[in-house]
């Protein structure tokens, strides 16, 4: 093997270790926002269809070049405003005063 | 500038891009962080393709215009989808929107790797054979199968587990398939065998065909309310196939992206299946395996129940000092989550002490009920994880079930049960027991539900969103 290679492997190894870390300790309300946040950053894949599509030279590469790159930018862009969206939704929101149980308001109407 | 400092440039901002990665979905861990984290991430993501563009622009020989409009008709077309699918859809049907997004990062990957075959077909080293072969295999995989998981979860393919004629051996035979295609692929490219590069692109077909079938007959047999872990395992097969795709590339923001998604979303499906009492081997054989036959435990079919009507059930709501609503998997079938934040907000005006019990794979996924419910207004201190609000059931007057079943089953607390261990809702200890539920149907593990026998408990016959809208109107005429 190449020393690039094993340069590569050694990052792959790292990177793997600091996924396991990096999400241990999730409360399950943040599981689907979590996967879909991973799921954007899978996106990254856009960089090699760029690269690709870079040094495509034939018709079949084009092509493969061009339906990777629709594909990479439909993940990365979609991903990320979609984790977004289900994000914002656990913003505190300023709750209003209402009455509650406490003293005589217990049960009104009874 | 000359080009050596700009790809050393370039290289540096790949690895700040990884680094906003790493430090982006650390920050999602918590929801007080999480947005900044996502936006984060998605900045690192800006920084890494700007930096592409760049290196792509100014390197020797620069980029044809033919490569110029590919990438930016390509990125407009996908990401003109993508940002209007992700603007418009409905917070229910999101789960199975993230599917398609990542099936189109898996067939991406594919691609990517596919097309660098082709190039490097003529002397491509071992090494990068490996790497090219499993990236187009894992790709593949997850292309087809998160297409069928997302066909599910929007109910194009029934969700109920589908057997193909064959089925496991089917599944067996093309796994087979793809992994003898690729060892005669390595070997070819080692020497051992001498392939011509006709016959090595047509087993380069092979083993993505087979991939591509493989991704079909693995998801159809598990069940719609596996999903979601299904999805979360895609996922993270997904990164593994953009890291084979930054290995062929040589490419450090591809690899430890993809390792870092790989990782995480294997963590994360763990997580995801420990919730639910399975485990991932279960699910993937498909449906609940052994405990069958100890089910019986349960009253016979239907047992005995009690109907309640909608102005029983208001009086019982209205008069209250503690109502707990446990929603569930109906609910967001339902799409009644505005629905049940009327209610509640009627009874609150009255006095009503409301709560929500959040079950960790209450909805369809994870963490997706308490999305809806936020969608929908309700402040997110009103609701309560499990181990938050259970031992305020003991207190509550009524506790209002819509739509939830396995997970308010008492049968999880005794052994011998299919649902046995899974940590549950205590919502037999409240006063009294309200459950809105379209019919006596059986929840996804199969079993009938003791709950509903409970001398305290009244069924109300209805879809949820019919159900909570009656209720609203008879507590309004109250």
């Amino acid at each position: 093997m190449s020393n690039e290679l094993l340069t590569s492997l050694a990052i792959f190894t790292l990177a793997i270790l600091v996924g396991f870390e990096v999400i241990s300790k999730v409360p399950a309300t943040l599981h689907t926002p979590l996967m879909s946040g991973a799921n954007s950053i899978h996106g990254i894949v856009l960089v090699g269809a760029m690269i690709i599509a870079a040094e495509a030279d034939n018709p079949v590469s084009y092509t493969l070049a061009f339906v990777a790159m629709v594909f990479g930018a439909m993940n990365v862009v979609g991903g990320y405003v979609v984790t977004d969206r289900m994000l914002q939704m656990f913003r505190k929101k300023p709750t209003a005063p209402k009455a509650t149980t406490e003293g005589a308001d217990g049960a009104p109407g009874a | 500038m000359s080009e050596q400092w700009i790809y050393t440039f370039v290289y540096l901002a790949w690895l700040a891009g990884a680094a906003c990665f790493v430090l982006g979905l650390h920050r999602m861990n918590s929801p007080a962080t999480g947005r900044s984290g996502n936006q984060l991430s998605a900045a690192g993501m800006v920084i890494a393709v700007g930096a592409t563009l760049v290196y792509l622009l100014t390197r020797e020989g620069g980029l044809s215009g033919t490569a110029l409009i590919i990438i930016l008709v390509g990125f407009l077309i996908g990401g003109g989808a993508g940002l209007y699918t992700a603007r418009t859809v409905k917070m229910t049907a999101m789960p199975q929107l993230v599917s398609l997004f990542n099936a189109v990062g898996g067939g991406a990957a594919a691609l990517v790797a596919i097309d660098d075959f082709i190039r490097l077909n003529s002397g491509a080293p071992v090494d990068t054979t490996i790497f090219v072969v499993l990236g187009a295999l894992i790709g593949s995989v997850t292309f087809t199968g998160s297409l069928i998981a997302g066909g599910k979860l929007q109910g194009l393919i029934p969700g109920k587990p589908i057997r193909v004629p064959g089925g496991q051996l089917v599944t067996i035979a093309l796994a087979v398939v793809a992994v003898l295609g690729t060892v005669a692929l390595i070997l070819g490219a080692y020497g051992t065998l001498s392939l011509d590069s006709t016959t090595t692109l047509a087993l380069l077909g092979v083993v993505v065909l087979a991939g591509l079938i493989f991704g079909v007959t693995m998801v159809l047999p598990i069940g719609g309310a596996d999903m979601p872990v299904v999805i979360s395992l895609l996922n993270s097969f997904t990164g593994t196939a953009a890291a084979m795709a930054g290995f062929v590339l040589g490419n450090p923001v591809l690899i430890i992206a993809g390792a870092l998604v790989g990782a995480s979303g294997a963590i994360l499906t763990k997580l995801m299946a420990d919730a639910m009492n399975r485990s991932i081997m279960n699910i993937m054989v498909g449906g609940f395996g052994g405990g069958d036959d100890a089910a019986g435990a349960a009253a016979g079919a239907g047992g005995t129940v009690r109907e309640i009507g909608v102005d029983d059930v208001a009086i019982q709501l209205a008069y209250a000092q503690s109502v707990i609503i446990v929603p569930g998997y109906g609910l967001a079938v339902a799409q009644a989550q505005h629905a049940v934040r009327e209610l509640a907000e009627l009874l609150e005006a009255r006095g009503v002490d409301v709560k929500y019990a959040i079950h960790p794979v209450a909805g369809r996924m994870p963490g997706h009920m308490n999305v809806l419910l936020a969608e929908a207004n309700v402040p997110y201190p009103q609701l309560k994880e499990m181990e938050e609000i259970n031992p305020e059931f003991d207190r509550a007057d009524v506790a209002l079930v819509i739509g939830a079943n396995d997970v308010t089953n008492p049968a999880a607390r005794r052994p011998g049960s299919p649902v046995s261990g899974m940590p549950i809702l205590d919502v037999d200890h409240a006063k009294s027991i309200v459950v809105i539920k379209r019919s006596m149907g059986k929840g996804y593990a199969g079993i009938d539900n003791e709950l509903y026998s409970d001398p305290k408990t009244g069924m109300l016959f209805a879809d949820a969103k019919d159900g909570l809208a009656a209720l609203t109107a008879a507590v309004k005429a109250l």
